[in-house]
């Protein structure tokens, strides 16, 4: 089986098959990661670039470490360093890079649907690593990579996800790709975090973090953004680690076997204590290594095979 | 030369007119109108006859809201494409918004203007002088002289007037000149940053919405200073449902407020966005079914005056880029009057109402002697088949700019002749 489209912009555009086959293939990619020579020949002779518009650490590291145990050619691009600093428009640059006939073009940027436009321009494949409060596809498959080798499965689990919902990609990509995939999903921050009409995507919605996590299987905690917080005004992080950080005391609230998810980088103190964040019930790590399987299986998917 | 219009069915709301009649033009005047008007009667000079047979035949169709880009905008359109633009989609008169480079918030540019539209010599151009001084919301500009250079009235169309005291003050001064402040309603703190309509479909985009209330928050404050400074104030492009509920109230209670709406705010949806297509792009923001249902309602209860298009022509260099960074407009001359036909086909508006709000009602409110097809007034008409099937092609369209989110749609019903001052300026090959 392979994906329907030549491209992977978000997870709206992926059936339930195809979000098992890209789960199921990063599975068998696991083990690669664990070997002593972490290196298959998959890939060989494919170019991949890394088009990063926006900063990025583990993303664009976990792309270009994922292509390279795959064998492929990696370009790494950031905006500071391409002419989109001289004014280019992002057609032209997009027009430009096809020229030079990559196998798979990776982007990242702040405005959405920016790789939307870049897939209608471009003959390549294109992968979404994240555009603006989108969609951030690769990260939804790696959380429900993770739930799914954590508990088993995804479907009928209860899974909360907290935060600031209206600046989130990765809250957009993880209420599709889990409802999608059975689960039952509640959303949970101060109302000026919570967009208009996000219960027509088929959530739940709580105000307050006790009444949100009680009997949930998974956690997952949102960055507080708070270089976006000029537009979004928030009282404090005093008053929101007092309402709606995850800590030793409300968690209880939740199932005991609970599992806590974060996509990093994580504000310590903030939306999640210390002790959570290290603690037994904590995937942060897992979530970091599965997403190199997730973004092998991709990248296999798309340009493997042929 | 005279010009004999026969067999077609005349509809005039100012005369209460519909009938199949014979219409006679003279020297660019409407001469007579009646039954079996003859050519021969007129033994001095010739007469061209038109059949018009199956046609519609009303007074010049007026688009009381455009933007001819120029000056200082060329590349997106010019006094000249856009009223060519302005023939082919039906109308004869056309008023431009002041937001071009330089503003025209001062006698020199609405004289540039006007002589330009003259050198043009297709439709009738009446230009919309700034409210402020460059638009920014702090200095009136010279409303008197800008009214004797040849404005037809007053907008800091693209903005707001934030400023509650200014716009009494425009709307104080303006009353005694006869000129109408036409107001941008927006308020900034609600919308700034926004790209969108707020609501499920910018929610699922992760794009940040613009609300209702931004728009109709200003309304009801333009509405409250008509109100009690006693003047009129006429609303640009109503988008939202509590617009409509809001300026319905106010006309109910007396006040003097008048609205418009464009052919985009009855015919789509937020939904038309969902690939960030920037062709939809448009501020103020496509909204949702309800509110789309609501500005049908307000057109059919005449709680909205005007059908007016926002012709807001963008090059590709605007709007093929990333969605957020595109620019909003849509390129409206060319499909407007097709896309107001479908309310009389959807027993939304009878054919009167529908030429009261794109000729009657825009004249009365701009003050312009226009919109009649009365003995002795200016020879302009649009004469319009009304069940003949198009499909719209941006690439031949006369605007420079190809900016419509209908590029491709089938529609019913077109200008087929475009008459003003007794010269066909545009005729349907």
């Amino acid at each position: 089986m392979k994906l329907s489209s030549k491209d992977v912009l978000g997870i709206k555009d992926l059936s339930v098959d195809e979000i098992n086959l890209i789960l199921d293939t990063a599975e068998s990619f696991l083990e690669v990661s664990t070997r002593k020579i972490k290196k298959v020949p998959t890939l060989r002779g494919k170019t991949i670039i890394n088009f990063f518009f926006e900063a990025s650490t583990r993303t664009r590291t976990s792309f270009e470490i994922a292509g390279k145990r795959l064998s492929a050619d990696m370009v790494n691009i950031s905006a500071a360093t391409s002419s989109v600093v001289k004014g280019e428009t992002l057609t032209d640059t997009a027009r430009t890079l096809e020229a030079m006939n990559p196998d798979i073009i990776v982007i990242r940027h702040s405005a959405a649907g920016a790789p939307h436009m870049l897939a209608r321009l471009v003959k390549q494949s294109i992968i979404n690593a994240g555009d603006g409060a989108h969609e951030h596809p690769t990260q939804a498959l790696l959380d429900m990579l993770t739930i799914k080798t954590e508990k088993g499965r995804i479907a009928g689990l209860k899974v909360v996800i907290a935060g600031d919902i209206a600046h989130s990609r990765v809250a957009r990509s993880n209420i599709l790709g889990l409802i999608e995939m059975g689960a039952q999903v509640t959303v949970c921050g101060p109302a000026m975090m919570i967009p208009r009409d996000i219960d027509k995507m088929g959530v739940s919605v709580s105000y307050r973090m006790n009444d949100a996590i009680k009997d949930a299987d998974i956690i997952m905690m949102l960055r507080i953004q708070l270089e976006r917080q000029a537009d979004n005004p928030f009282p404090s992080d005093r008053e929101y680690s007092n309402y709606f950080s995850l800590n030793s005391r409300n968690i209880k609230m939740a199932k005991p076997d609970v599992l806590v998810m974060h996509p990093g980088p994580i504000n310590r103190g903030i939306e999640i204590a210390p002790d959570i964040a290290d603690g037994v019930k904590s995937l942060i790590l897992k979530q970091v290594t599965n997403g190199v399987a997730v973004r092998m299986a991709l990248l296999y998917l798309l340009a493997g095979g042929a | 030369m005279k010009l004999l219009l026969k067999g077609g069915r005349i509809i005039d709301p100012s005369q209460n007119i519909d009938a199949e009649m014979d219409l006679l033009i003279e020297n660019g005047k409407i001469a007579k109108m009646g039954r079996d008007l003859s050519a021969s009667e007129n033994n001095s000079t010739t007469v061209e006859t038109l059949d018009l047979r199956n046609a519609l035949i009303v007074p010049g169709l007026i688009d009381m809201h455009t933007h001819l880009r120029e000056p200082g905008h060329e590349y997106k359109e010019t006094i000249q494409t856009g009223s060519e633009a302005a023939v082919a989609g039906g109308f004869t008169s056309i008023a431009c918004m002041p937001n071009t480079n330089p503003i025209n918030d001062n006698r020199s540019v609405t004289d540039f203007i006007l002589k330009q539209a003259g050198i043009c010599n297709m439709a009738n151009v009446y230009p919309i002088a700034a409210i402020s001084k460059m638009s920014e919301g702090k200095v009136l500009s010279e409303f008197g002289d800008l009214k004797d250079a040849g404005a037809v009235a007053f907008s800091d169309d693209g903005n707001p007037v934030t400023n509650s005291r200014l716009m009494r003050n425009a709307l104080e001064y303006a009353h005694p000149l006869d000129m109408t402040v036409i107001s941008h309603c927006e308020v900034l703190d609600l919308s700034t940053g926004g790209t969108m309509n707020e609501g499920s479909v910018s929610t699922e985009l992760g794009l940040q919405g613009i609300p209702n209330v931004a728009e109709s928050i200003m309304v009801e404050r333009d509405i409250a200073l008509a109100d009690y400074t006693n003047t009129s104030v006429h609303i640009a492009h109503v988008s939202t449902a509590e617009s409509v509920r809001a300026i319905r109230a106010a006309k109910a209670r007396g006040v003097h407020v008048t609205a418009e709406t464009a052919p985009h705010y009855f015919t789509l949806t937020d939904e038309a966005l969902r690939e960030f297509s920037t062709n939809a792009k448009v501020y103020p923001p496509l909204r949702n079914m309800k509110d789309v249902e609501s500005i049908k309602e307000g057109l059919k209860d005449g709680t909205i005056d005007v059908i007016a298009s926002d012709h807001a022509p963008h090059s590709s260099i605007e709007k093929d880029v990333e969605f957020e960074y595109a620019a909003s407009g849509i390129n409206g001359l060319e499909t407007s009057l097709s896309l107001s036909l479908k309310l009389v086909d959807d027993d939304i508006l009878t054919f009167h109402q529908l030429i009261e709000k794109m000729s009657t009602n825009p004249a009365r409110i701009l003050k312009i002697n226009k919109g009649t097809l009365t003995i002795g007034s200016d020879a302009d008409l649009t004469i319009i088949d009304t069940q003949k099937s198009w499909t719209v092609n941006v690439n031949i369209f006369r605007s420079k700019s190809k900016n419509s989110p209908f590029q491709g749609w089938k529609l019913k019903g077109k200008a087929i002749m475009t008459i003003v001052g007794g010269e066909i300026k545009y005729k349907e090959t």
